[in-house]
């Protein structure tokens, strides 16, 4: 056997084994999370997710220590004081969830220039030395007129709520829709109100909008706005178009109800909160030695007819349907980013 | 008791006092801020912090209160990163043009009477407005000489500790040294003696007001340097962090009273308490309480200290 044939035979030994050797080689590292805002149901899933996870994979040994930090106030400056404080502290990785896309650079290159990992997920930092993992807002707008388009195949008129306005995944995800209508021209968006991401908004604006529309087979959402549209509608004489949801409790309860009383179908898509944790395996596995990609795509997570169920069950009162994720789906995203 | 501090200097122990002890608690939790590194990594968002508590400093001198700091920081900011660094000559006259519009609103606050806080609450919104039409989403990139400038490693002592004390020095020259900083400090005592004298009480709060915007511009420029990018509510939080820097370092809201020795002290200490407690491991929901607590502590020990001051005097 030659020197390169041994060399090749233990390199594939050691990919084989990759999933295993990974418990021993990180058993020593330090994960922070840094948290720019934790006032609403979502960022409180998140962080705890995070606990949840992260808990289990220090008890495992896994990682040495993976704590979360929250600045007290929802400010870029805090939050690069915040990451120069981890340099500090000794961290080997940071996940991020950034206050601003960009003025968190100069914090984060001194973090890379310290040799720490910088994972940044869900609020994106575009300085080149961390990773992002982002989401595909503009699919997710699309995704909604290509389940319309199965299920009216005729086409018709659509209401679109947005989130608020000025917000990158506001523009973001209402690209994806206008872009879905182009590609299924039978439908046409005949009124757009802003919803701003909550449901007594979207109830008042949807109100507002209603007289002035013809009949609407669908209503195109962003999160958060389902509800207060479906109460709007209720309260007319109008027949209950589709309204696409948004993960919401409150949402999934109702639909919930319209479909045990007359057979309701919709479908319901947002971001998992639980997105944290998968920040968490990919800085994980960047700790490891694995080959990242520095731009991952998180998948988002749809709920349709048949999960409806499970998935309500899972959900707290008030809060956001959610997924945790394992370091199997970490490594799955890694992979598919190739 | 043959030693006698003078009471200026009397302000700055308290100031001085409460950085070191902060000092120790974090250097005791934290080995490893005391390096060159770790002190520069403490401190060099206190930078831009500093020359706003500076600028703070000036317009409190004449007894007013500015409470546009933080949006006129970020606006700054806006333009350091668009058109400092696109087009410098364009750059430098809005910059120039940002600080006369300061002077001249020094001039008609005290022409027409004004309650500067009205006048500068009215021109946040202004400021916040221009930082939004520059830079309607954050981006932008700070000028390369910007950038070199606050991440330099000279030797010695880190940026973040060099940069302080020439704030400090240059400061206490123009305000405790200088004649404008004399007349400055006289119109928060006694506006009308100073009047008497002969001097224009106009030109004197204007030159304050326009030095208060040589020092915001810098700050803005500054913060750029450390962030690389910008946006328009960036330093939002500076307008309070500015006048809690003013009180912390022995300044007071009345009587031209002010001391930029301690108003860089004072900035330090703010950004230095937010590390302590980030170090102790304190969770989000009391960091905000536990920040006004070391502020309710320091300003407690000044009023001790006063009531001493007082009490001396009397006899």
């Amino acid at each position: 056997m030659t020197i390169r044939k041994m060399i090749l035979a233990s390199a594939a030994i050691a990919c084989a084994a990759m999933p295993f050797s990974a418990f021993a080689d990180t058993s020593a590292k330090k994960i922070a999370l840094s948290n720019n805002y934790a006032g609403n149901s979502w960022r409180q899933a998140m962080l705890t997710s995070w606990e949840k996870v992260t808990g289990e994979a220090v008890k495992a040994g896994v990682v040495a220590a993976a704590d979360a930090f929250t600045t007290a106030e929802n400010q870029a400056t805090e939050q690069a004081a915040q990451i120069q404080n981890m340099i500090l502290q000794g961290y080997d990785a940071i996940v991020l969830n950034a206050a601003s896309p960009t003025a968190l650079n100069g914090a984060v290159k001194e973090a890379c220039d310290a040799g720490i990992t910088v994972v940044s997920f869900d609020g994106i930092v575009t300085e080149p030395c961390a990773w992002r993992i982002a989401v595909d807002f503009k699919e997710m707008g699309r995704s909604q007129v290509e389940y319309l388009s199965k299920k009216l195949p005729d086409g018709g008129n659509l209401l679109e709520i947005r989130g608020l306005a000025g917000v990158f995944v506001d523009d973001e995800i209402s690209a994806g829709i206008h872009e879905g209508v182009k590609q299924f021209p039978q439908f046409k968006i005949v009124g757009s109100v802003h919803g701003d991401w909550a449901q007594d908004v979207a109830q008042k604006a949807v109100a507002g909008i209603l007289p002035s529309l013809p009949d609407i087979v669908g209503v195109v959402t962003q999160g958060g706005d389902g509800y207060g549209a479906a109460q709007a509608i209720a309260a007319t004489d109008r027949k209950m178009p589709i309204i696409v949801m948004g993960n919401r409790e409150d949402e999934l309860r109702w639909w919930k109800e319209q479909k045990d009383a007359k057979g309701y179908e919709t479908m319901s898509v947002s971001i998992a909160p639980g997105v944290s944790t998968l920040a968490f395996w990919v800085a994980q596995q960047i700790l490891d030695g694995k080959e990242v990609k520095k731009d991952l795509v998180v998948p988002f997570l749809r709920i349709d007819q048949d999960n409806l169920e499970t998935n309500l069950a899972n959900t707290q009162a008030g809060g956001v349907a959610n997924v945790e994720y394992t370091q199997q789906d970490a490594l799955k995203v890694i992979e598919s980013a190739k | 008791m043959t030693l006698r501090l003078s009471s200026d200097a009397m302000r700055l122990v308290i100031p001085a006092l409460s950085l070191t002890l902060l000092l120790a608690a974090v250097f005791w939790l934290q080995p490893r801020a005391m390096s060159y590194v770790g002190l520069n990594l403490l401190f060099n968002l206190a930078v831009p912090i500093a020359l706003a508590t500076i600028a703070q400093m000036l317009v409190m001198a004449v007894n007013d209160l500015d409470l546009s700091m933080g949006t006129f920081v970020s606006f700054i900011a806006c333009v350091t990163a668009t058109f400092l660094r696109d087009a410098p000559v364009t750059g430098v006259l809005i910059l120039v043009g940002a600080i006369a519009t300061y002077a001249g609103l020094g001039v008609v606050i005290h022409l027409r009477n004004l309650p500067s806080i009205v006048v500068t609450l009215g021109m946040s919104f202004v400021w916040g407005g221009l930082g939004v039409l520059l830079l309607p989403a954050p981006g932008g990139q700070s000028p390369d000489w910007v950038r070199w400038l606050m991440t330099v490693k000279p030797p010695l002592a880190p940026m973040a500790i060099v940069a302080s004390i020439i704030i400090a020095v240059v400061a206490h020259l123009v305000v405790m040294r200088s004649s404008l900083g004399v007349l400055i400090r006289g119109i928060g005592g006694n506006p009308r003696s100073v009047e008497r004298a002969g001097w224009s009480i106009v030109a004197a709060r204007g030159a304050a007001y326009g030095l208060a915007g040589v020092f915001a511009v810098l700050a803005g420029i500054a913060l750029v340097g450390l962030t690389t990018s910008a946006d328009a509510n960036i330093a939002l939080r500076y307008t309070l962090l500015s006048i809690a820097g003013v009180i912390l370092g022995g300044g007071e809201f009345i009587g031209g009273r002010v001391s930029p020795i301690g108003a860089v002290i004072g900035a330090l200490t703010l950004t230095l308490a937010g590390s302590f407690l980030s170090f102790l491991r304190i969770s989000a929901d009391w960091q905000i309480g536990a920040q006004g607590a070391i502020l309710i502590i320091v300003l407690a020990f000044r009023l001790m200290l006063n009531r001493v001051e007082k009490r001396e005097k009397g006899r």
